[in-house]
């Protein structure tokens, strides 16, 4: 198993460094324009904040997976965890915000020790969309974890599984050894509850990112070869696929410069880049919260340690009419958002 | 003066085609995206289709495009290269058929 960024003290641990590397060569020379010229272009600058729909709460970097792709540089030497304290603040948040949906994340969210505990709370506030981001194979790695189908049951938790591939070669690449594996076992013990067969209400939607430097193909046609493909090999079914293209930061931009895939691939999101995915990018109607209570425009920045432009910074202070309207931070991996169909964390925006 | 006939970038640069003849130009680009459309085969048939045409046609830009097109539509590296053996097979077998020629030749002079 691979060590973090952070494990490994690569300088692409530091989030100012990724970010010098987002603005300097091909941007900087001009060869390339940079987001906020390509989006006042169409008179999109500055983006801004919409009413709030979705908050997404990040309860840990710990993970039992490092996946090659990770945005959040994930693994098992991550020990940055929520903690009760914290989740008591987002509990407080939870039951007065206008979102509908709520997203819980990490690394791997189950590993935080107070994750039951805070989805049993998060639960009664009754919001509409309730998601749990499991990377499956977490079900299966222990024993404490496989009544975790059962337990999402209870609390009508929608899970969001990432499956890269229907074959094992590509999806253990990504993702490592014997993922494949694991991910069929748990997705045969989340269908033997319900989810996400044809007429359930358990939601499981699974969650595709391409396995290399290129961007996703269509999500309808993934979806209708994933279905096809699990179906008929292991008899499994989900609803629906999100194909969420890779944002050139923290493991995957470390990727993309290690295998020289760096400018071409800057070059393929430019190209890709697509307008009509710009007033429909998920950050401006979501509000990520990391793991010691920050705000952010979403996930991506709060890996790049890029906080809200906001007076409420912190969710002890947390204000949504502060936070709507306010401007959303850009810089050069917002292209992984609006290329081609667009791409956030419920799929493609168009 | 240019060192290769072949250029990369120039790929990115077919749409240009049209600025000399745009009424031909518009009616080539109509018809090649409605070829990729789903139809009787799906997109990802045709996709392996286009991979091996542009391997026996000995396309650069062809195969750095279909290649790329297959691993967005999550087309295996196995079945790309499935395809590109039935490529190899028909112009192989294409060059071994007129073998028959040869020897209806060899059999007809031949004492």
């Amino acid at each position: 198993m691979i060590k973090s960024l952070h494990k490994r003290k690569s300088e692409l641990a530091n989030s100012n460094r990724q970010l010098e590397i987002l603005s300097n060569s091909i941007f900087q020379s001009g060869e390339l324009p940079t987001f906020k010229h390509k989006i006042s272009e169409t008179g999109q600058f500055p983006l801004k904040a919409k009413k709030l729909e979705i908050l997404q709460i990040n309860v840990g970097y710990m993970c039992n997976q490092v996946c090659t792709h990770c945005h959040v540089d994930a693994g098992p030497d991550r020990k940055e965890i929520m903690t009760r304290e914290t989740m008591n603040q987002c509990l407080d948040v939870i039951k007065k915000t206008g979102a509908h949906t709520l997203d819980l994340t990490g690394g791997a969210p189950e590993m935080n020790p107070n994750f039951r505990w805070f989805v049993e709370e998060a639960s009664k506030a009754g919001i509409k969309d309730f998601i749990v981001r499991s990377n499956l194979t977490i079900i299966t790695a222990n024993k404490k974890y496989h009544d975790l189908p059962e337990f999402f049951k209870k609390h009508n938790v929608h899970v969001v599984s990432s499956m890269p591939h229907w074959t094992k070669g590509k999806t253990d690449k990504q993702r490592g050894d014997g993922v494949f594996n694991a991910s069929i076992e748990a997705l045969k013990m989340l269908n033997a509850v319900g989810y996400g067969m044809p007429d359930s209400n358990l939601r499981l939607d699974l969650v595709y990112n391409p396995s290399g430097a290129f961007l996703p193909g269509n999500q309808k046609s993934l979806e209708k070869d994933f279905k096809k493909s699990l179906l008929e090999e292991f008899n499994i079914q989900f609803h629906n696929l999100f194909a969420i293209t890779n944002l050139p930061i923290s493991r995957f931009l470390d990727y993309l410069i290690a295998s020289e895939n760096y400018e071409d691939y800057m070059y393929s999101l430019v190209e890709a880049y697509n307008p009509s995915a710009v007033k429909n990018v998920m950050c401006t109607n979501t509000l990520s919260i990391s793991w010691d209570g920050f705000l952010f425009d979403c996930d991506f920045n709060q890996m790049l340690e890029l906080p809200v432009n906001s007076k409420a910074k912190h969710i002890s202070d947390y204000n949504e009419d502060l936070l709507e309207g306010r401007d959303i931070v850009i810089s050069q991996h917002c292209y992984g958002c609006t290329a081609g169909a667009g791409s956030s964390c419920q799929g493609s925006v168009i | 003066m240019q060192k290769t006939y072949y250029d990369p970038a120039d790929l990115k640069k077919f749409g240009k085609i049209s600025e000399w003849n745009e009424e031909l130009g518009a009616k080539f680009f109509e018809y090649y995206g409605k070829v990729f459309e789903e139809g009787a085969l799906t997109e990802r048939e045709k996709s392996l289709i286009a991979l091996a045409v542009a391997h026996t046609i000995q396309c650069p830009y062809c195969i750095d495009a279909y290649t790329g097109d297959g691993l967005q539509r999550g087309i295996t590296k196995e079945e790309m290269m499935e395809a590109l053996h039935v490529a190899a097979a028909i112009r192989g077998g294409a060059s071994l058929v007129h073998g028959v020629q040869m020897m209806n030749k060899v059999n007809k002079l031949d004492m």
